[in-house]
Parts: structure tokens; sequence; C-alpha cells
């Protein structure tokens, strides 16, 4: 696995790297995927995100791996705290 | 106007009122659990309501207005936002079923026993909330709102959505009751035409479906834009409803068809603003024009367009260029230019100004809203800072204190100086010249 030298981010894994740039592209963001540190929150104070990116996200993430997010799976706040706990979760309901 | 409104328009008090998920709350019940709330409030005049459960939401309402306190709605829960607050309104306290904010906070919990049968009355000229909205001077600004007036607004949008008053009625809405078209259009709507309303605000769009299948017809789903685009996005069928409302942000013809097909039922608008309340109603797919509510008027000058009447409180100047058409009916042809509407939020790009050159260490910075195709997803506002010495993570962190999370600039980019003309002003066309520069130079 590649890491950008300029990241200060370790270990994504290569599912957490694709998620990452899923993440970036589906939103807008200019940061780099690769220096999106895998337990940093993607609320406030990390990536920003407020509840309509959490729906835009929702919707690429079942077109891509074929299940729907539901808010009564688990503890919404905790599958999205961060993009380590948001992979779980896919990786747990994917069907594709 | 009668010096007294009910706090409810239900006939009966084994009505419905509200579901919490399938089960029905009668109004004895919402009575119980307003009264045994009331009694256990501070005596302060100002309270904060942050109750996401929309039953919660009403039972906290409701309790605050018999106990005369006045609730305030900020448009953002930003912490610095809800502190600024705190400093102007002496002795402010949230009611709550979250424990998050920087204030002492009552949780708001179900607290009844026995069903109760007596419908307390409200006067008129009571004021019940303040709305806030955000200003160009960078101040929030304040809209007081009379019980009466809300009453009077609810029952107008009933007749605007030709839906009848006492015939059944189940709500749902994924937008927040702390905003304005969430609080008209569930709350409200349901309290004073004797409809009920469906306890929870779901997201996820299997949320909605599975929240729409706990209540039964006729029902109603408030929404916007956002939420009908990620409906239609499913593979599965939909549930049928009998009337689908969007608002706070524009709808295309082709989702407004699209989501009409799908749901089996008419979809409209409502346009409205925070200060005036709602004021116009139109069924998209039949016709662009809106037309206003119950005695509300409408005039335009050299400033722009003016609404007063019904429930208006002032005459207000509106925040978009408008084209007024025979009998009172309009189209909206754009914004002003210093307002945005962010993921169906709304603010004015002067006050976000405002806040981001507040953070210390800011010698200049301007947001702009960049061109862009909603239907590629939700546009996002842009900023360009110079303020050496502070890093983007410094900036992000001290903005998002101020400002709501909606209008967080995608992306936030640090420059030496903002091309600013002889007299200081800083044009359209100088901004994006700067902004494709960057993009051009960027790895």
């Amino acid at each position: 696995m590649s890491s950008n030298q300029l990241s200060d981010a370790p270990g994504q894994t290569p599912e957490e790297a694709e998620l990452a740039s899923l993440v970036v592209d589906t939103l807008g963001l200019e940061t780099v995927p690769a220096a999106i540190a895998p337990e940093a929150p993607l609320f406030g104070e990390g990536l920003g995100l407020d509840s309509i990116d959490i729906l835009e996200i929702a919707l690429v993430v079942s077109k891509k791996f074929g299940f729907q997010m539901r808010a009564d799976d688990a503890d919404n706040q905790k599958i999205f705290s961060s993009l380590r706990s948001l992979n779980q979760h896919i990786q747990l309901c994917r069907t594709k | 106007m009668p010096a007294e409104a009910a706090l409810l328009a239900h006939r009966r008090v084994d009505d419905v009122l509200a579901y919490d998920g399938g089960r029905p709350i009668r109004v004895s019940e919402f009575l119980a659990d307003v009264q045994a709330l009331a009694a256990t409030l501070p005596a302060q005049l100002y309270v904060l309501n942050a109750c996401d459960n929309r039953y919660l939401f009403t039972v906290a309402l409701a309790a605050a207005l018999l106990r005369g306190q006045i609730t305030l709605l900020p448009s953002s829960l930003a912490a610095a936002t809800v502190q600024t607050l705190a400093l102007g309104y002496d002795g402010l306290y949230a009611l709550s079923d979250k424990t998050d904010l920087p204030l002492p906070t009552v949780e708001v919990a179900r607290l009844g026993k026995e069903p109760a049968s007596n419908v307390p009355s409200v006067p008129a000229q009571q004021i019940a909330l303040i709305l806030f909205t955000s200003g160009s001077t960078g101040q929030p600004v304040p809209t007081a709102k009379t019980w009466g007036s809300l009453v009077y607004s609810a029952v107008s949008e009933a007749q605007a959505l030709d839906l009848r008053p006492h015939s059944p009625l189940a709500i749902l809405g994924t937008v927040p009751a702390q905003h304005s078209y969430g609080l008209e259009s569930t709350v409200l709507l349901a309290l004073h035409n004797g409809f009920a309303l469906h306890s929870s605000r779901p997201l996820f769009p299997a949320d909605v479906c599975a929240a729409l299948e706990q209540i039964p017809r006729p029902c109603l789903l408030v929404t916007t834009p956002v939420h009908l685009r990620a409906l239609c996005a499913l593979d599965t069928p939909l549930p049928p409803v009998d009337l689908l409302l969007s608002a706070t942000a524009p709808l295309t013809d082709d989702l407004a068809r699209e989501a009409e097909e799908r749901f089996a039922a008419p979809l409209m608008e409502i346009y409205g603003c925070s200060e005036a309340g709602q004021l116009a109603a139109r069924t998209t797919t039949r016709s662009p024009e809106w037309r206003l509510m119950r005695d509300i008027r409408m005039r335009q000058d050299g400033t722009g367009t003016w609404v007063a009447g019904g429930h208006v409180p002032a005459e207000t100047l509106l925040a978009d260029v408008i084209e007024l058409r025979a009998d009172q009916r309009f189209v909206l042809i754009g914004r002003t230019a210093d307002m945005v509407n962010i993921a169906g939020k709304r603010t004015s790009l002067s006050y976000l100004n405002h806040q981001l050159n507040a953070i210390p260490g800011v010698q200049d910075g301007v947001f702009y809203l960049p061109d862009g195709d909603e239907s590629q997803g939700v546009v996002r506002l842009s900023a360009l800072v110079v303020a050496p010495g502070l890093s983007l993570k410094h900036l992000r962190a001290a903005l998002s204190l101020r400002i709501d999370a909606a209008f967080m600039p995608r992306p936030l980019n640090i420059v030496e100086s903002l091309p600013r003309n002889s007299t200081g002003k800083l044009t359209r066309e100088a901004l994006l010249d700067v902004v494709g520069q960057l993009r051009r130079s960027a790895p």
C-alpha cells in the first residue's frame, strides 16, 4: 500500500482509501483522500460534514455497495464518527 | 382577531395528536405531558427549544407557552452562536432531548401520568417565539411571533394546501421543527387544524419509507428537494402518500414530476422566509406561479418586493427578485445578491463575511457561491482568506464555532491578498479570476 509522503494520516486500509476517495469526490471536498486519518472525526473539527453530506454519502453508498443506510442499525453518530467506522459498517452490510 | 387562541384545535380528547413510532398519542396524553413539564420549568423568560423529537418539541413549546416563556429558535446551534444568544437573553436555558448545549438544560421527557382534558388558551398577543435570521451586519436578527399570528398562519396554510381541518391527516417531516418551514408545516399545521404529527425526523430514504408505513392514510410528507432526490433514487417502490410538500430550495420540474409519480400524490411547494413566515404555495407540475396565502398582499417599489397582511407581523422586504403577475400571483426570478441558499438553509453572505473577518488573525476574507448545478449535488460555498500565520485547520475550527456547518466553505483557500479595486470593492469577476488561478496552480 503506497502512502503519500506529505500525509500525516497513518494506515488507511485499501478499502478505507477507496471510501475516502468516494467521500471526497461525492462531496467535492478539497481534502486529499489519502490525508483523511481513518480515526479522525467526520463531523465538526475533522472533515466538518453536516447531515446533508450524510445523506449524499448514504446515496452513493447504496448505489455502490447495494444496501440502504438505516438510522437504527446502530448508533448513527457512531457509524459516521470516522472513516474507519463508516467502512466497517459498509463491509458488514454490503451486498455488492 | 379574538383575544385568545386555544393551544390546539382538536375537538375531542381522544383525537390523535401524534404518532410515536406506530403508537398513537392522544390529545389527553399530550395535555398531561404539557402540564407536567410546565410545572418543572425554571422561572425564566427565555428558553431555547432544541428537541429533535418532534412530539417532545411540541410538548416543550406548549409548556413554555403556558408558563408565559418565550421560545428562542436560532437558525444554528453552533456553540459560539448559542453563547452569544445567551448574553443577549438573560437567564436563557434550554429544553432539549439531548445534552450537548452550552446552556443550563432541562431534559424534556413524557412526564404526564393521568390523561388530562383541559385545553388551555393562550393570549393572541403573547409572544410565543423569536426566530433568528443572519443579518448583513453579522448579528442574528430577531423576529418575534405572537401566538395569534402562528395560529392564523397554520389555518391559512391548510387552506392554501387544500386540506380540510379536523379531517384526519398524519404528517411526517424530514425537516427540523426549529426552522420556520418545519415549525409551520408540521407542528403548527397539526396543532391548529386537528392533524397528527410523527415524532421522528428520518434522514435516510429507507427510514422515511419505514416511518410512512407507521402512519395511517391520509398522510402528508413535509420535505425538501434533497430528500426527494434521495427517495426517488430508491430502486424499491415508495409507500403512497396523499400530499407531498417541498420547500427551502428550488425544485426542478423533472424532480417534481418524478416525485409525484413515485409517491402517487400531488406535490406542492411553499415559499416563505423566517421573518414573514410562509407566504405562498404552488402546485409545481401544474404552474410555475405562486399564489399568496390568505390576506397576504405583495407590492413592489424601487427597493424590491414587500409583503404584508395576514399573519405577516410587519411589512417585510423579500430577499428574492420577483415578477408580480395578475391577481397577486408571482414567479421567482432569483435571489438578491447577498442572500444564498445552501442545502435548504438560507443566510446572508455579508453575515458570513463578518463571522470570517471576526476571527483573530484574519486580515481579509470573503465567501462566495461558485456557479454550479444543483442536479450534481448540493453546491457549497467557497471562501478566500488572508490570514498570515494561521493554518487551514485553525481557520476551519474557528469558523465552525461561528457558523452553521452547512455554510462551511469547500474549499477554503488561503491567499496573500484579495483583488480589491481602488475603492476597496471586490467584484465577482476579479474574485473568480483569482479562483481560476488557484485551480490552475493546484497540484
